[in-house]
């Protein structure tokens, strides 16, 4: 067999159970000329009756799941984009101001801070942020974006109003995620009178409309500390994803893999958790990421109608809460904390949207025209060169 | 190369002009920046009233060679080369000019009828949604049309089943509307895809019968894919053999059959299991060893009137799977247990491994009252019996590695960790000959038949006394097939382990089987020796059933087609009742399984 046979490339894959390739040479040295016949074909031709194997293997060969699954989404534009800018957010909000940890202050490297009151610098305390088509050219300045009323630092308020947007989302999505994959979990694995109960109380949270009960929770809870009212609101905020895991879980629960591990013997927790989990891990990440961009928003909502964060805390959507007076006067009060919350969502909906593509396997691209055009321009070239 | 040879090949029919010609076919796929090609130069001739067979395995590029006729191949994939019909170029041909030729020149068979028609819609609906999209005609007489056509594919009662939606006809009345639905435009060109496939030997026979029948009357030429050789002995006039995207043989099926030429063509048709070729000889092997019909032994199995019912749910009313079944397995022997789909031949399997609960009646295994068991009762029989599931694809956790799979019954029954265990995993890798470093390999990196290797392995690591085999091989090519039942006929000699051996083919089970079991509507009709339930069938069930059977060889196969027809004629009454009956169940038993509870208690 000559180089260019791909039996020799993919080795120990394609020690399979094909007897025809044995077979082949061994009946074929019967006749000769069939043998060369069959040979000449073979040779320099891709193998075409693997293609359709080969062409699954291709991208996945020697990788496990989670690998490929990151490959795909590391090849995914919009989730990468997404990703990059939400870190470097996520960066610049904490390095920024500085934060709190248990009590003890870690500062940043910005002079301001979200409460300190400044002499205002310009009037009506407008940014000092100066664009290169500026006169006078590119400037940060003192403060740029601007002051409120009392001389306020607005970007060292809108890194704080990050800070907390973030720290709410990863509380609300970190709640959600185990209360609605167990409730989920167990209510497709049980079925029956625990899936009835489970289920009814989840359409009972649903019936309740989130803002009403977060706004409640939130004159309750809502302080200047952010975790209570988060973790109250991760409290509702389960019920689509353990829907969605209670539907896969009903579907994985029929898959023969799942019979052959009660036939070896496992228990049913080992059942849920090492056979049955990481085969929901797709569904339960997409869906966890969707419903932080909304665990945002609905901070941000219940913030503005201020039964939210209550000061000296910042929040975004606060923030745009006791600037909306000023919307006409002082707009960048309104305009920086309300560009943070739309890139913050937008961020986590690419991510979400790119771990979706990521996970669904059935999901290829079709490759662009030019792409194939080029692709035929190479074998052409290969051909030519083989026949010279 | 045997390709050309297509073009000068001798008309059969007269000298007729064909009405598909296709030249030097190409189908390529675009992957990660490469062309792969999937079908090469593929060429050859159809003419009316002519059935040509394309043979191959799967990924051989017979389907998508067809595929690419009608322009359905998928977004990453392109047709070049010439395939004209009635002298009109279809490579190339723009959408709008394919969509006429679609459904009216070309028509499709489709292997799955109940996903290849729409379940919302009822089938005389279809049908006439077909005809009035091609024609001009009112909605009165594209009634009668497809009643007609209803009437010409012998679908039973059609007034009645034209108002009738997919799921209420049983598998062989919804090939039957799908062929209907096909013919309706009376097209030039019918591509049948594995038409018989998904379907039951019994029902497989009646659809062939019709197709035999329809190519007298409607003058088209069909183009059948298949890789069953019976079916293609049965059918064909011609036959054209892929592999690996080429043609590697094409010529008249007598002559094919009789001589073939490719050692390809030689070995797929060494590796279709033959009905009655091992009968003859192992009926004295295992009188030599057992001392005639009676085996001795040690039971591992005995049931005695075993009920197995799925429970009542809702307004639903329970289902009973199996009803009355005695049937004893000793140490060390392979009893098969043959039926049709819906005949709980699989749920006897699932009983047995305890993954559903015995109603009524007596189940032992290995000495162990499996009746009312429950979770914790089961724990040491698990040991003791293994499961081959039947598709290697959904029977793996796409998530573990193979090796871990293979090695969790240990660990979880004998504790064994570490080294220890990799040396277990190891050692069973090596008997079911795969390399050992697949280990750290995932389900969806291996190949069909290294999947079931894999199942087979895990079933063995316990060294269990009784392994259930539950159509192990049904999802797997022929010569595939043939390696692994090999493979598995060594284990058993080598491990002496019992064996309930399911299946729906007949001569899989006879090759390894000492014992039958056949099972009818879930009552056991008849249970024999190998060579007798072969040679001499008593139940008239099992007769049809064997009849039923196509066998790789033209000739033959046309004897038994007579015998098979006077029979399928002679019981057509009772065979429409029980098609009827069948349907109900399948409803039935479809509303029911997603309730069943096993005896753990979930």
């Amino acid at each position: 067999m000559s180089t260019n046979d791909p039996q020799d490339k993919r080795d120990p894959q394609d020690e399979r159970d094909d007897p025809f390739e044995a077979g082949e040479t061994s009946t074929g040295s019967l006749d000769p000329a069939m043998t060369a016949a069959s040979t000449t074909d073979e040779d320099g031709v891709v193998d075409a009756g693997q293609a359709e194997n080969a062409i699954e293997l291709r991208e996945v060969e020697g990788l496990s799941q989670g690998q490929i699954v990151r490959r795909r989404f590391f090849r995914h534009t919009g989730a990468m984009a997404g990703l990059i800018v939400m870190i470097l957010i996520a960066l610049l909000a904490i390095t920024s101001i500085g934060f709190n940890i248990g009590g003890f202050r870690i500062p940043g490297w910005w002079p301001h801070t979200a409460g300190a009151l400044n002499d205002i610098l310009n009037p009506r305390g407008g940014p000092t942020l100066r664009m290169p088509w500026d006169e006078g050219g590119f400037a940060i300045g003192e403060h740029p974006f601007g002051q409120d009323e009392i001389g306020r630092d607005i970007f060292a308020r809108t890194m704080k109003g990050v800070q907390t947007s973030l720290i709410v989302m990863g509380v609300i999505g970190a709640v959600a995620t185990v209360l609605g994959t167990l409730v989920g979990a167990f209510a497709g694995f049980f079925r029956g009178k625990t899936d009835n109960v489970l289920m009814r109380f989840t359409d009972l949270i649903i019936t309740l409309p989130v803002i009403v009960i977060g706004a409640v929770l939130g004159k309750k809870l809502g302080s200047a500390d952010p975790i209570p009212l988060a973790l109250a609101l991760g409290a509702i905020a389960w019920t689509g994803l353990a829907r969605l895991v209670r539907g896969d879980f009903l579907s994985l629960r029929e898959r023969e893999f799942i019979d052959a591990a009660r036939v070896a013997g496992a228990s049913t927790s080992r059942i849920i958790f090492k056979h049955m989990l990481p085969n929901a891990i797709g569904v339960i990440i997409v869906s966890v990421t969707l419903l932080m961009s909304s665990a945002i928003l609905l901070e941000t909502a219940l913030s503005y109608l201020g039964f939210g964060i209550q000061p000296p805390n910042v929040s975004l959507g606060q923030m745009i809460n006791n600037y909306q007076g000023s919307f006409n006067t002082r707009p960048w009060l309104f305009w920086w904390p309300g560009l943070f919350i739309i890139l913050i969502a937008l961020c986590v909906n690419f991510i979400g949207d790119g771990l979706r593509d990521a996970f669904d396997p059935r999901q290829k691209k079709v490759p662009s025209a030019r792409k194939m055009a080029r692709a035929d321009r190479r074998t052409a070239r290969a051909d030519a060169r083989a026949t010279a | 190369m045997s390709a050309p040879e297509a073009i000068t090949d001798k008309p059969v029919d007269g000298g007729r002009e064909p009405i598909l010609e296709v030249r030097d076919l190409c189908v390529d796929f675009y992957v990660e920046g490469e062309w792969f090609p999937a079908a090469i130069d593929v060429t050859y001739d159809v003419r009316p009233g002519e059935v040509l067979a394309i043979v191959g395995e799967s990924g051989s590029g017979k389907s998508q060679s067809s595929m690419s006729l009608l322009g359905l191949l998928p977004g990453n994939g392109r047709a070049t080369g010439s395939a004209k019909l009635d002298g009109k170029e279809l490579i190339g041909m723009s959408a709008g000019q394919l969509r006429r030729v679609r459904g009216n020149d070309i028509a499709v068979i489709f292997q799955e009828p109940m996903t290849a028609l729409n379940p919302v819609y009822s089938i005389g609906f279809q049908i006439v949604e077909t005809l009035r999209n091609h024609f001009d005609i009112g909605p009165t007489a594209a009634t009668e049309r497809a009643l007609e056509l209803l009437r010409l594919v012998e679908m039973p009662d059609p007034e009645t089943r034209f108002h009738s939606y997919p799921h209420q006809l049983s598998g062989g009345q919804r090939q039957r509307a799908m062929i209907a639905q096909s013919l309706s435009c009376d097209p030039r060109l019918l591509i049948a895809d594995e038409p018989t496939t998904a379907l039951d030997v019994t029902v497989q026979a009646e659809i062939l019968k019709l197709m035999r029948d329809l190519r007298n009357r409607i003058d088209s030429g069909i183009v059948l894919i298949t890789h069953d050789m019976g079916v293609v002995a049965d059918m064909a006039d011609r036959i054209v053999v892929m592999r690996r995207g080429r043609i590697v043989e094409s010529g008249e099926a007598k002559d094919i059959f009789d001589n073939p030429q490719h050692p390809y063509t030689r070995e797929l048709l060494g590796a279709v299991p033959h009905l009655g070729a091992h009968s003859t000889m192992e009926i004295s092997d295992h009188e030599r060893d057992h001392g005639g019909d009676t085996p001795i032994g040690e039971p591992v199995m005995v049931a005695e009137n075993m009920v197995i019912e799925y429970p009542k749910r809702g307004r639903t009313p329970a289902f009973r799977a199996v009803d009355g079944v005695s049937l004893t397995i000793n140490a060390g022997e392979v009893v098969g247990l043959v039926g049709e789909s819906g005949s709980g031949k699989t749920t006897i399997g699932r009983a047995v491994v305890g993954l559903l609960p015995v109603t009524e009646g007596k189940l032992e295994i290995a000495g162990f009252d499996m009746v009312g068991a429950s979770h914790k009762d089961l724990m040491p029989l698990r040991k003791q019996i293994g499961i081959v599931f039947q598709d290697p694809g959904s029977s793996l956790n796409p998530r573990l590695p193979i090796g871990e799979s293979i090695g969790e019954p240990l660990m979880l029954h004998t504790g064994i960790k570490g080294a220890e265990l990799d040396k277990r995993v190891e050692s069973l890798l090596d008997q079911v000959e795969l390399p050992r470093s697949m280990r750290n390999r995932y389900p969806h990196e291996l190949s069909g038949g290294q999947r079931q290797r894999v199942g087979i392995a895990r079933a063995l690591s316990l060294e269990p006394k009784l392994l259930v085999a539950d159509e192990p091989t049904s999802a797997l090519d022929v010569s595939v097939q043939a390696h692994v039942l090999e493979l598995f006929t060594d284990l058993q000699r080598e491990h002496g382990f019992a064996c309930l051996f399911i299946s729906h083919d007949l001569a899989v089970v006879e090759m390894l089987s000492s014992r039958i079991a056949v099972m009818h509507h879930g009552k056991l009709v008849e249970l024999g020796s190998a060579a007798q339930i072969v040679q001499s069938p008593k139940d008239p069930y099992t007769q049809r059933l064997i009849a039923a059977v196509p066998v790789p060889d033209p000739n033959e196969q046309k004897i038994r087609r007579e015998r098979r027809d006077a029979l399928l004629e002679a019981a057509a009454a009772e065979l429409a009742a029980e098609e009827e009956l069948e349907a109900h169940q399948q409803n039935v038993s479809r509303g029911e399984r997603p309730t069943q509870d096993g005896p753990t208690g979930f």
